[in-house]
């Protein structure tokens, strides 16, 4: 029997990292659910074993079930009508499954039926979804909304709700308006406290909703009459069984077509708050679109793990010259260059993971109990970490699923630009990965001020420090090179204008994010000589990228951008009239 | 309500490698995963969906070496409630006679009102060994079955797959029932129960001592079926021939099968 997990020894091989032992112990906090719940672990070890137990079995779901699901999925794609939304029945069944085998509210307390896992089994199995069908990941992902009203809902909310999650109620985290896309803090879905009904009722119209079609969902909306900007939205949450949703129509999507983006329409729908009214944007759909950019992270990854593996297999069998083509350098060259991103874009992936892991178990002790001074060191410096990897991760680990997809039909030739192969459902999937939960481009703009303000390079400097003994002590010190490069592309930077960062601010965070994942990289290798091929190549090829982004930026000059500037805002203006 | 499952934990006779037959023409059991015979999975699905719709008790019973508590651990992750050993060196060299006794008596003990198998076992393929236990506890046994509901508390309605369709029985319990493939694909282990039960030793085993019984009907004594000798057959490929798909190459074809007496 196929099986995801088993097949992929870099999974397990996340579950032996340094940190883990810590992350399950702050999680478990004490093992004090042991003797009060038959399966909660009775220590660390204890724990990872059922991490990696549960794993084989959803591992052998993904491969059994979703994968042998994902092209009658893809082709069936949804439908609605008369504001019913109708799931291919492969899709359907995939629920099913994983519902029967205890699969959703993964991370939840054990109190609302969940497992409890820490985050990086849960990224894993987001990841293993999205390997088997990315459309499906989406569905089973938008259970991160449980994990949005456990930490800010009331008790009553949670109680509501967080056991429905568990038996398997959808949801949807509805946010995007017509008018309202990146800008989110424009969103216009009025919220108006009804005193006879004793809820808020919404109305508005809200767009590209993934599963807009949920049980249960978490809206943003205006509550504060006349405010315009993101301090007047709060955070709500709608049941479907109380009406006043319809689903408008579905779109026709290029890719994910098992996964519905639904247009609403709120008529005096009923909801309830989430946590405090004015903090809906600022601080809940903060944190969710966090959680939620470590979901893309991991459908990314899975996607490149699938596109590999695809590639992989095809030039092994495909002959042309009487050689099987994964001899010829031309192709031995993309599949060494897609493993190496694959692997790296992974070990970024878990890395954000643990540090989300352990930001989220210092914060759940501090509901309760006040932190010692080195726990609080640690809470802070966790996440800052985790809020620094995340559009890292998000930004890498998307362009490089669009890279991987893509090469991977170049070595497939004209057959994989046929609907018979799985390379063209990947690369249609892959498509939308650097678009949605903030597109490559905000990625940018919530990474650029760690760039310039030096805390990249500081915590690149913490992980050189890591690499330079060893096996890798050459390769680390060229690394080295790279962040004083690094640091002296920041300094001649911030001397100059706003507008010369605003327009090199990809390339630098491309040179950051280059060297953190060469560094990461290496640090799995340290661990695992499987890795060392990659580690290498991924390496001097980061230091390559970087070189040549250090060149453009010193050579395009101030005057370059500003007459760059002028010409786009000038016919901005002419052309649209904005 | 009870319900009895009978399980086999059998090797994995779909991956067969060339060193699946010893010479000597039996199968080479330590070249072959043990697995949970597939139809009983399914056999086992049927009595978990009845435990979800009318809550009975859902027994596994296996009878095999030590080592078939694996396929008891893997009963109770997908969600039984209890799984039973039947395990005796007394019952070695058993062929389906004495095997169907075994497990008769041992189901005797356990007063089920219904008992569910697999169709067959992908080791010996006979599909003997449900009818004739059904046959030695002298109850209604239907086969082939593809749903199974109550029809009321001791009815049983069953939808068997025939040839060309399907039909729709009846039967008063206890009763056995043999599943097949057909069926609803069988669950996946529950996250919780593998945690529950992944350290579990406490299987129950029951030896003929446990179970009573004709000590002449067990094991080899109890075995009419003597196997005189197994052949290994090799299929070679010989040169291959391309039919075109018209009504003239198919006749050539079957006037060629005829002359060579391939078919009559």
């Amino acid at each position: 029997m196929a099986n995801f997990y088993t097949d992929n020894p870099d999974l397990e091989f996340q579950f032996s990292h340094p940190l883990m032992e810590k992350i399950v112990c702050l999680k478990e906090q004490g093992f004090s659910d042991f003797g009060k719940y038959d399966y909660a672990p009775k220590d660390a070890a204890d724990a990872i074993d059922s991490y990696h137990r549960v794993m084989e079995v959803f591992g052998e779901i993904c491969a059994d079930v979703l994968d042998a699901n994902a092209a009658q999925v893809d082709e069936t794609g949804v439908k609605c009508s008369n504001g019913k939304v109708t799931y291919a029945p492969g899709t359907v069944e995939n629920q099913d499954v994983l519902i029967k085998a205890g699969m959703y509210g993964m991370s939840l307390p054990r109190e609302y039926g969940g497992l409890n896992f820490s985050i990086v089994p849960y990224i894993m199995a987001a990841e293993l979804t999205a390997r088997a069908d990315a459309s499906f990941s989406n569905i089973w992902g938008l259970q991160d909304c449980a994990e949005t009203i456990n930490e800010f809902g009331s008790q009553d909310i949670k109680d509501e709700f967080l056991p429905r999650i568990f038996k398997g109620a959808s949801c949807s985290m509805d946010l995007t308006e017509p008018d309202a896309g990146s800008d989110l803090q424009s969103a216009t879905l009025k919220a108006t406290w009804s005193e006879e009904k004793g809820m808020w009722l919404l109305n508005g119209v809200k767009r590209f909703i993934t599963n807009g079609c949920a049980d249960i969902k978490l809206v943003l909306a205006r509550s504060e009459e006349g405010t315009k900007d993101g301090r007047g939205l709060s955070y709500f949450v709608h049941d479907r069984a109380w009406g006043g949703v319809t689903v408008r129509r579905v779109e026709n999507k290029m890719g994910i077509k098992g996964s519905p983006t639904c247009e609403l329409a709120f008529k005096d729908a009923p909801a309830k708050i989430v946590g405090e009214r004015r903090l809906g944007l600022i601080k809940y759909v903060m944190s969710l679109m966090n959680s939620a950019r470590l979901g893309i992270g991991a459908q990314s990854v899975g996607i490149s793990e699938a596109a590999y593996r695809a590639a992989f297999k095809y030039a092994q069998e495909r002959e042309q010259f009487g050689h099987p083509i994964i001899e010829f350098p031309a192709v031995y060259q993309m599949l060494s260059n897609m493993k190496a991103r694959l692997q790296a874009s992974r070990a970024v992936l878990y890395e954000t993971g643990r540090f989300v892991d352990l930001t989220k178990a210092y914060a759940s002790i501090m509901a309760k109990e006040k932190l010692s001074p080195q726990q609080r060191g640690e809470y802070k410096l966790y996440s800052r970490n985790a809020d620094m990897l995340t559009p890292i991760l998000k930004l890498f680990s998307s362009e490089y699923c669009n890279r991987d997809t893509y090469d991977a039909i170049q070595i497939h030739g004209g057959s994989g630009y046929m609907k018979e192969y799985q390379v063209e459902r990947l690369y249609r999937d892959a498509r939308i990965t650097s678009i949605y939960e903030g597109t490559s481009q905000l990625q940018v703009v919530a990474a650029i001020r760690y760039v310039t303000s030096g805390a990249y390079s500081q915590l690149l400097k913490e992980y050189n420090s890591d690499c330079s003994m060893g096996q890798f002590s050459t390769l680390a010190g060229k690394l080295s090179d790279g962040i004083c490069e690094l640091d002296r592309i920041v300094d001649f930077c911030n001397s100059k204008s706003k507008s010369f960062i605003d327009y090199h601010s990809r390339a630098l965070v491309e040179m950051a994010g280059n060297l953190i994942l060469s560094h990461l990289l290496i640090k799995e290798a340290q661990r695992n000589s499987d890795m060392k091929a990659s580690a290498e190549l991924f390496t001097a090829q980061a230091l390559a990228s970087n070189a040549s982004h250090s060149l453009f930026i010193m050579n395009f000059t101030e005057e370059n951008v500003s007459s760059i500037e002028r010409n786009y805002s000038s016919k901005c203006e002419q052309d649209v009239g904005c | 309500m009870r319900v009895v499952v009978l399980a086999k934990q059998v090797p994995d006779t779909r991956t067969v490698t060339k060193d699946a037959m010893t010479p000597e023409g039996t199968v080479n059991r330590a070249a072959l995963d043990a697995i949970f015979n597939p139809e009983d999975l399914y056999a086992l699905e049927q009595a978990l969906r009845l435990k979800e719709s009318n809550g009975c008790e859902v027994i596994v019973l296996t009878m095999g070496p030590e080592r078939a508590t694996q396929i008891l651990k893997d009963s109770l992750f997908r969600g039984a409630d209890h799984v039973i050993l039947l395990s005796d060196s007394r019952f070695a060299g058993a062929d389906t006679l004495a095997t169907s006794y075994a497990l008769a008596t041992a189901i005797g003990k356990l007063s089920p009102d219904l008992v569910l198998a697999g169709r067959q076992a992908i080791d010996g393929d006979t599909a003997q060994v449900g009818p004739q236990i059904a046959q030695e506890l002298s109850i209604p046994q239907i086969t082939y079955a593809t749903e199974i509901s109550l029809a009321d508390n001791c009815t049983i309605r069953v939808k068997r797959a025939i040839e060309r369709g399907s039909e729709i029985v009846e039967s008063s319990l206890p009763a056995l029932v043999t599943v097949t493939s057909s069926a609803a694909r069988p669950r996946s282990a529950n996250a919780r129960s593998v945690m529950r039960y992944k350290n579990f030793t406490a299987f129950e085993k029951w030896s003929v001592d446990t179970i009573g019984g004709d000590l002449n009907r067990y094991g080899s004594a109890g075995s009419p079926t003597k196997v005189r000798n197994i052949e290994n057959i090799v299929f070679t490929a010989k040169e291959s021939k391309v039919v075109n798909p018209d009504d003239a190459s198919l006749e050539n074809l079957i006037t060629e099968l005829i002359a060579d007496h391939t078919i009559a």
